[in-house]
């Protein structure tokens, strides 16, 4: 263990001073000297009561990596085939490197889960960190190495925090096992408990860190949906809810909630200034890991079991997303949502799974909202304060999860259907993830009862739910959302088509009119990036002064443990 | 009293209160204007008329949305009448906006479409609002629901006076009155074309109309909790908060959308956070 360890330092070492990153080596010595030599000095010392860990959370993790996991190795054999002959011949064709690193990076994520021993969660955690950078570069230009090196410079602090946080729990507990940490008294672990949640917010790439996710959007597709929106970023989450037993109740908690709402509020507003699809979903990404890194900080019952619950919902529908606007990209060669428009009829299965993942995202009945409600009033039972970043960052939510949507259905001339050119694993992928984002919702009681449940229990021996009336009102609104598309055998019955209004006289189907003056004009229409009211990079700057702020506070709250 | 009961007790009251109101403003609008104005009766003989209308649309699926938007406007009022959970109301609620927003996309007019952006913004500028009137109803009550609300023996309105003029700004924004009907407005002076409902027409139309009707029951009914100790008060301040928005809406011109963005946004940082702040602190 110590010997691969010295070996992947070593290997980033070489890296940082081949590309002359001084900062990498730095962070990345920082951790690596001390941990050297404090497990050398201790050797056989550390023990950890256990090296493995398995709950229902680690069963619920380990299902995300293994259903999102596969499916997107799955749809990666199609895009990667097409991503070299059609669409980026430049790029070196290095397919062997990147599915072995893909396969690496998954048993990697399910170390992470079953660990208890926090030295092979350090490793494991590394291992991730590392293949997020090679992946992140993939493409070899300047642009996405640039990329890797600030998302590794990001992530080896968060490493340097961990590896801070064995060693100080070791120090108070004797122990480096996480359940030892978590049973331990709260007062004698809160530091490196705020440590390793100090991993995760970097991990997840909240906020000040928020913009390595951003740059990562250069890797291929599948890269982006799997490590950045399913499986690595939900390491941090998870991590994150581990400790939310000790955060609960401390100054430091309410930092570390502070720090997920004020990413979930910005990160939402900040989404809504842009039309680049995949820009959206790593903003709605970084928005929706704050919301769990909430729940972590409130450390409640009911806010763990909000948190696990948002991981499940979030993991699938974002992944569905990703994977379809992946497949749009080579359709359209562009992933700018206004480019979409029409897509129900160029490609109308598709826009249809985009539609559920969409749904999926923000809206009642589905999945995310369920967890969102649940947020809410965990908030408001401990610290209704910070429900005020909750409330006015769901109000953006909807404004660019709904103008994407109806992108989506705005059919202004006719197109041909496009989608036959979409390749077997892509297909299968889709609707696999189609269904279980389905069935999440449909399953969801079940879901809580077997695994969430169950672990909220164990650890705060009750856990929140949803009131049986709610959840029956939840389900006649699913049954009656589910009925829309019987409306369509009412398909262009009674009704008498026409073009629309143009303000003039239209020309040709209803696309081009004729103005006052005799000019023929084209029907163009954009959505509303709000850029005078809430520029994205102004809300992003704000954003990472919050977040600066943030850690700050945080780190005077661990100075005052020492 | 049961649920179901009164359920179906607002399945009946609820359009006929809704189509007097809709009578109500327009002819007060209209005296307001110097005008004689239509019949008390004539929101109800529009919306048959509409019914009987020929159909006409530009995409063939746009008025199944507008459907929904109907059915599901009911089902949300529902909820509030039979007494459950205030967050979902409010959830219900953007479900329902939201289907006729769709619709409005669908139809793939620039005129709609730009209807439907500003209805979007309409939603962004008013839920903050509506969601902390629903947390401050809490704080003071101590339950989500609706029955537990209108059981409650004080007066809310006393606890929650910053709630309550911040819910009624919000009442503007929803009942699409002036300053604020961005995304159609009801009166003809305002518009030559309607904004959100550009390319609906005949029963579709009415349908609209109607689901209209039960959200500002709806909404009316939510003023009232605020005074639900007292039931004359409170239907009192529920006809007052109707009149108020009339008057308003007559009294204004129509503000830019940045303006009521950040005036709603504002109003509810100021009025509803600062109640609950002191709510919670004090």
């Amino acid at each position: 263990m110590l010997v691969l360890e010295i070996a992947m330092g070593l290997y980033i070492v070489v890296l940082g001073i081949r590309h002359r990153r001084p900062l990498v080596v730095l962070l990345l010595l920082v951790q690596l000297l001390p941990m050297v030599g404090w497990e050398l000095r201790h050797g056989e010392g550390l023990q950890a009561h256990g090296d493995l860990l398995a709950d229902r959370l680690s069963a619920l993790m380990a299902l995300i990596n293994g259903v999102v996991g596969g499916s997107i190795c799955l749809y990666a054999l199609g895009y990667m085939r097409e991503y070299h002959t059609a669409h980026h011949p430049e790029v070196r064709d290095r397919r062997p490197l990147f599915f072995s690193l893909l396969f690496f990076f998954l048993a990697a994520m399910f170390g992470i889960v079953f660990s208890n021993n926090l030295l092979w969660l350090y490793f494991f955690w590394e291992v991730t960190t590392l293949c997020s950078f090679v992946l992140i570069a993939y493409k070899q230009d300047e642009e996405s190495i640039g990329n890797a090196f600030r998302a590794l410079t990001y992530n080896l602090i968060g490493g340097a925090a961990f590896a801070g946080a064995i060693i100080w729990v070791h120090r108070a507990t004797g122990s480096i096992g996480l359940t030892d940490l978590i049973h331990a008294a709260p007062a004698l672990v809160i530091g490196p408990a705020l440590l390793l949640s100090l991993a995760g917010i970097t991990k997840s790439a909240q906020l000040p860190f928020s913009r390595w996710l951003l740059g990562a959007m250069v890797a291929p597709t599948p890269v982006s949906a799997l490590l950045h929106s399913s499986t690595m970023v939900k390491a941090g989450v998870y991590l994150v809810l581990r400790m939310a037993p000790i955060l609960h109740g401390t100054a430091g908690g309410i930092v570390v909630a502070l720090v997920g709402a004020s990413s979930f509020a910005l990160a939402s507003l900040a989404a809504v200034g842009t039309s680049d699809a995949k820009k959206v979903l790593a903003y709605s990404t970084v928005a929706n890991l704050g919301l769990i890194i909430l729940c972590g900080g409130i450390g409640t019952h009911e806010a763990v079991w909000a948190g696990v619950l948002l991981i499940l919902f979030h993991a699938v529908a974002k992944c569905l997303l990703f994977l379809c606007v992946g497949v749009v990209e080579h359709r359209l060669h562009s992933r700018d949502i206004e480019r979409m428009s029409g897509l129900v009829l160029s490609m109308p299965r598709l826009s249809i799974m985009l539609q559920i993942g969409i749904a999926g995202m923000f809206l009642a009945p589905f999945g995310m909202l369920i967890g969102k409600w649940a947020v809410l009033k965990a908030v408001i039972d401990t610290y209704p304060i910070i429900a005020l970043p909750i409330i006015f960052g769901s109000a953006p939510t909807l404004f660019f999860w709904m103008k994407w949507m109806g992108k989506l259905l705005e059919v202004t001339h006719p197109i041909p259907n496009i989608e036959h050119e979409i390749g077997r694993g892509e297909w299968f992928a889709l609707t696999l993830l189609s269904c279980t984002t389905a069935l999440t919702c449909i399953a969801f009681p079940l879901v809580s009862a077997w695994l969430v449940e169950p672990y909220v229990i164990g650890v705060y021996g009750r856990s929140g739910h949803l009131a049986h009336g709610n959840f029956v009102i939840m389900t006649i609104m699913l049954a009656m959302v589910a009925l829309f598309p019987l409306s369509f055998f009412n398909y262009g019955r009674r009704v008498k088509v026409l073009d629309p209004y143009l303000g003039g006289a239209n020309v040709e189907s209803g696309a081009r009119y004729q103005g006052a003056v005799g000019q023929v004009h084209a029907l163009q229409m954009s959505n509303y990036t709000l850029a005078g009211l809430v520029p994205e990079a102004g809300v992003f700057r704000v954003g990472i002064g919050v977040g600066l702020a943030l850690l700050a506070a945080l780190a005077a709250c661990l100075l005052l443990l020492r | 009293m049961n649920p179901l009961l009164r359920f179906a007790i607002y399945l009946i009251l609820a359009p006929l209160i809704g189509g007097l109101l809709a009578g109500i403003d327009r002819k007060l609008s209209a005296r307001l204007q110097a005008r004689q104005g239509p019949p008390l009766w004539q929101p109800f003989y529009d919306v048959r008329k509409l019914w009987n209308k020929e159909n006409i649309v530009v995409r063939r699926s746009q008025d199944f949305y507008v459907f929904f938007f109907l059915i599901l406007m009911v089902f949300t009022g529902g909820l509030f009448f039979a007494g459950s959970d205030l967050l979902l109301v409010v959830f219900a609620l953007t479900l329902a906006a939201i289907f006729l927003v769709l619709g409005a996309y669908k139809a793939s007019s620039p005129y709609s479409f730009i209807g439907a952006e500003r209805e979007l913004l309409q939603m962004m500028a008013y839920e903050p609002m509506i969601l902390v009137t629903a947390v401050g109803m809490y704080l003071a009550t101590g339950s989500f629901y609706v029955n537990d609300i209108a059981a409650h023996s004080g007066v809310l309105a006393l606890r929650l006076p910053g709630v309550l003029l911040g819910f009624l700004f919000c009442l503007l924004i929803k009942f699409r009155k002036s300053p604020f009907d961005l995304s159609s407005s009801h009166h003809a002076h305002q518009e030559l074309v309607r904004g959100i409902l550009t390319e609906f027409s005949g029963s579709t139309l009415a349908m609209i109309e109607v689901a209209h009707w039960f959200e500002n029951v709806l909404l009316l009914g939510w003023v009232y909790l605020f005074f639900a100790a007292s039931p004359a008060a409170g239907i009192a301040a529920a006809l007052g908060a109707f009149l108020l928005v009339i008057v308003v809406d007559n009294a204004c011109a129509r503000l830019t959308w940045p303006t009521m963005l950040k005036g709603a946004w504002a109003t509810t940082l100021v009025l509803g956070f600062g109640n609950i702040l002191f709510l919670t602190y004090f």
